[in-house]
Parts: structure tokens; sequence; C-alpha cells
């Protein structure tokens, strides 16, 4: 491990992903992820790789598919309209089983929106907006050391589940500083054992194997059932395998906020300023979006008086907390949106609406 | 109270992540308190968040004029619209300007259409250096890095602001590292160490450190930029 710098939250996820063995970035401009591309253009050429600013960011994810199939570890990263554009790419990706690591550094919406942080992008990172029956796997980091450290595992995940994975992070953690141990490169070795690990690759015909097909398009019905059936069955594996989350003080909890990502810990300090009033709440942080933690719900004691999601969006997560829930608690919705980051007194007062409290 | 001896307008450049608006604002409140006509200029068209306008209300409070965007309160326009009464200040010469660049070459590359006050007696232009970050850690990358300010804006560091920290989990060792590679700046380029950057819960053990090191200028700094939650 090196020692601790200060870094800002794009350089270190663009330097993470180096270390990680991304050696191919394609992407296109745009706020509040820019120091990416500009780390990528000036520091992948230094280690052998390569960096495309494409014409859009649909150019980006197409060169990026292909990169991918060719068998690199492959990186893209945008924000949130860029990656809308990008949402035909995903569901091709899905669809072929190619490995891929994409970060969204999320701002508001929708359409152009504005360029401060959002978390608005939740239903189309966990739901997708691409056509057919596919997921992204989804994590959600809430400082710069976690999406660092995250992204090595991204790239396993990817190439273990061959299917894309996001790293959701938003605005503010793109944009802002904090100390951070960056990981030690892998290996070269182990990079290269990447790609004797994907059989499955475009890597030419020359040493005489039979050619690899990658495509799409299934033409006869009973074909392409069987095809998202292996899809599914990988799908169930990663609800069982990829869960993660944190909780914070669910046993003494009377109220129970659900945050991801900065928000979770804006949520955090509300706690501490309801525990200075007497009430005590507890915390649900999901660290992996798709597949959700439902399963983290289950551990609420039924004294809880109520469930609350606490979102920079209009309660997209909420339909996941419901879920979870399963109708044992009120759920409600405490946010901000367009890009205003909610307070800890806003929450706070918002915890106290739903509970009915007047103090 | 610490008195300045620095010229009227302050230009603050410096590696984007260095702390130059925390640095900026800091140094503007002071001015203010000291009962000077006081005006913060934000030229940082290149940063997104984190700008010292999202302070604009606070500053204004204290009696401060904020120049920035062509938009005023609007923070979140990423245009490079700079309203020309930032000429203002610079042109009042009863008014104590402090002029936040934007981060690196890039950013620092505004100053050039207006440079005709930056060359003026009564200006100083001041590089905020962070010894904690990766590009400005050594002697080399920091030099590099004023290199380039300085090609890019055609004008020379008057003064180096030592502002080394880790956020929340920064230690007076992190002060004397920045001290360390400042001074050693400070004799290549004959440009003085002007000030060292240090938050308020720090003060009591820096001023013990440093007392017998002569001209150790010791800068207060309070947290203007950044939310309490951020560093929980």
């Amino acid at each position: 491990m090196s020692e601790k710098v200060l870094m800002k939250g794009n350089e270190a996820f663009a330097e993470a992903a180096i270390r990680s063995g991304c050696r191919y970035y394609f992407g296109y401009p745009i706020t509040p992820q820019n120091e990416i591309p500009e780390y990528m253009s000036r520091e992948l050429p230094k280690v052998g790789g390569s960096f495309v600013q494409a014409e859009s960011e649909l150019a980006a994810i197409s060169m990026a598919y292909g990169g991918a199939v060719a068998g690199g570890r492959v990186f893209v990263s945008s924000s949130s309209p860029g990656i809308a554009l990008m949402q035909e790419g995903f569901s091709f990706l899905c669809s072929t089983e190619i490995p891929l690591v994409i970060l969204n550094v999320s701002r508001g919406g929708p359409g152009v929106g504005g360029i401060q942080p959002g978390q608005a992008d939740y239903y189309q990172a966990t739901r997708g907006g691409g056509n057919g029956d596919y997921h992204l796997i989804v994590f959600a980091p809430s400082s710069i050391q976690e999406a660092v450290d995250m992204m090595e595992m991204a790239f396993r995940v990817a190439e273990e589940y061959r299917n894309p994975v996001m790293i959701l992070a938003d605005g503010l953690i793109g944009q802002m500083m904090e100390p951070v141990v960056l990981p030690n490169p892998i290996p070269d070795a182990v990079r290269e054992g990447i790609l004797k690990a994907k059989p499955w690759a475009l890597t030419g015909t020359k040493e005489g194997r039979p050619h690899n097909v990658v495509k799409s398009l299934y033409l006869k019905p009973e074909e392409l059932e069987n095809r998202i059936m292996e899809m599914d069955l990988k799908y169930q594996k990663a609800k069982e395998q990829l869960v993660r989350y944190e909780t914070n003080r669910l046993e003494e909890a009377e109220v129970v906020l659900v945050a991801y990502g900065s928000t979770a810990r804006i949520a955090e300090e509300a706690m501490e300023l309801l525990a200075e009033e007497g009430i005590q709440a507890g915390l649900i942080r999901p660290i992996s979006l798709w597949p959700f933690p439902y399963e983290a719900f289950d551990k609420i004691p039924e004294k809880v008086k109520a469930v609350i999601s606490v979102e920079l969006s209009r309660g997209q997560m909420m339909d996941d907390v419901k879920i979870g829930s399963k109708g044992r608690f009120p759920v409600g919705l405490s946010s901000r949106v367009g890009g205003i980051l909610i307070t800890p007194p806003e929450i706070a007062a918002d915890v106290k609406k739903v509970l009915g409290v007047e103090r | 109270m610490m008195r300045f001896n620095d010229k009227r307008i302050r230009v603050i450049v410096g590696h984007y992540g260095s702390g130059k608006t925390e640095f900026a604002v800091n140094y503007a409140f002071q001015l203010a308190d000291q009962g000077k006509k006081t005006a913060l200029v934000d030229l940082d068209i290149a940063n997104p968040y984190f700008r010292s306008r999202e302070r604009q209300q606070q500053l204004e409070e204290k009696g401060i004029h904020v120049y920035s965007n062509t938009f005023g309160y609007d923070i979140t326009a990423d245009l490079p619209a700079i309203t020309a009464r930032i000429k203002a200040p610079l042109e009042d010469e009863t008014c104590h300007t402090v002029v936040d660049a934007g981060g690196d070459d890039l950013g620092a590359r505004i100053l050039i259409q207006f440079e005709k006050y930056w060359k003026i007696a009564d200006c100083d232009l001041f590089c905020v250096v962070n010894a904690n970050r990766p590009e400005t850690d050594t002697v080399d990358g920091a030099l590099s890095h004023i290199n380039r300010i300085e090609q890019e804006t055609k004008l020379k560091i008057t003064g180096l602001i030592n502002n080394t920290h880790l956020m929340k989990e920064t230690t007076t060792e992190d002060i004397m590292k920045g001290y360390r590679l400042c001074s050693e700046l400070s004799e290549i380029l004959e440009t003085p160490l002007k000030y060292n950057c240090c938050m308020e819960e720090l003060q009591d053990m820096l001023q013990l450190k440093t007392k017998n090191i002569e001209d150790f200028h010791l800068f207060k700094m309070k947290r203007y930029m950044r939310s309490s939650w951020l560093d929980r």
C-alpha cells in the first residue's frame, strides 16, 4: 500500500482504474467527471494503454464494447445524460456477456438537468434504460477511499460474471478532495493472465483455435429463450453473492434511515442531531444497489415506527425500500433534488414529521 | 490579529485541490475583520463545485464584495462568463482585493485577459502549495507546476503559501513537511514563503513546534468551504 495522499475523487477513480489493470478508456467530456478523461489521456499512454476521445457517448460505449470483446480491461466514465446515451451499449454488453466497468459521476436530470450532484439515476442504473432482460451490477461508494477500493473488485466481478459493473458515484464524490490510500498496481503477470482467462475473447485464430462468435441476435425464439435463461441463472447467483451493505445502530433504533453514496454521510450527521433530541435513528447504507440488500431490512426491529428513504431523487430508491420493508413499517421519503444537497437538519425535520413529533 | 504586509491586489493560483479557495476566502474574511474595504473576485471557471462564490452570502454579510460570473448567485453555471464588473475592485485603489483564480495552468489562463491589473506595482501573485497532493509533493513536481502557471500567465509568482493538509487527518507534521518543501522552493525561486496555513485546532501545537523558527508566519484558517458532514 502506498502512503496517504490528498486527491480529488475523479483523479483517484482514474488512478485506481489504471492500477486495477485498465489499459483502455473511451469517453466524451461531461461535467462533473471531466478530470477522468483528462487524467486518462495523460496517464494511460505512460503505461502502454490507449485513450480515445470519442465523438459522442454512444460512440464511446461502442468502442469500449469492441475493446472488451477483444479481452481488454476497459473502463468508461460519464455523467447522467451521457450515461443515458450509453444505454444501448449496456444492453448489448449484457446480451453478449462482455465485462466492462462503468463509472457514473451522477448529476441532476431529467434531460440535460444541471451540473450539481444528484441521485436521480437510480432507476437508470438499477432498472436499466436499455431493452431486454438484463441487469447492470451496481455499487455505490460513499467516500473516495471506498470508491478506490471498489475499482479492482468491480473489474473482478465484471469478469467473473461476464457482465458490466457500474460504480454509481454522485458528483460530490467526484469533485471533492479526500485523503486516500491508493492500491498497489496489479502485477503485469496478473494482468497478462486476465486475457488468458477469457477464452471467449476475439483475439485472432492464428494459433488454430476455432472462431469465437460474439452476437446478440437470436432469430429462433427457443435459442433466445435459452440465452435469456442462462443469463438469468447468473443474475440469480449475483443476488445471492454480490449483496453489500452496512448498518448503523439498527438495534436501538425507533426510526431507520436508508441512504447511499454522499447522502449516507449526511444522514449520519442527521442521526446525531436526532439523538440530541432523544430520537434514536438507525441507518441502512446499501453499497450494492443492484442486487439491492433487501435482506438488511429483515434486521430492522419490530418496534421501529418508520423507515425513511433519504435520496437526492423523488422516491426512486423508496421503491426498493418498500420491497425490503415488506409492509412491516410505514415508508417515508426525505429528499432534495435539482442539484441541492439535503442538509442534516432537513433530514431531521423530515423524520420528526413522519414520526408526528413536535419537539 | 495578523497584519498583512501584502500588495493591494492578491491573486491566488495553485494546483487544483491545493486549497486556493479556502485560503482566498479566509484571507478575505481576515481583511474585512481588519476593517478594510475588501472584495473577493472568483475567476475559477475550471471547477464546477467548491467555488468561493458558494459562500457569497456569508461574505457579503461581512461587507465583502463578491464578483463572479455574469449570473451572480447562479453558482451552478459552468459557463466561462466573467462579468466585466470585476474590473471595479481592481481599479479602485482603496479596495483590498483577493482574486481566486482557477486551478493549474489551465485555470490560471483566465488571468491573461486582465493582465494590465496584475502588472501594476500593487499586485501580488501567490501560489498555494499542498505537499500532500501527489503532483506537488516533491520540489521538482511543485516547480514544474509553478513553471507551467508562470508560462501560461506570463506572470511571476511573488509569494508561496504553504497549505499542506490532509483534511481532518492533518497533523502539524504535515504542515512542517510543507514548510520544508516551500522553504526549498522559496530559495530556488527567490521568492518568499509568505504564510503557513493552519486550521484553528492545530494552532497551539504548531506555534509550540515552530517557536524557534525565525520568520515562520502562521496563517490561521477556519473551514468555510466544506460542510461539517464531509469531515466527520
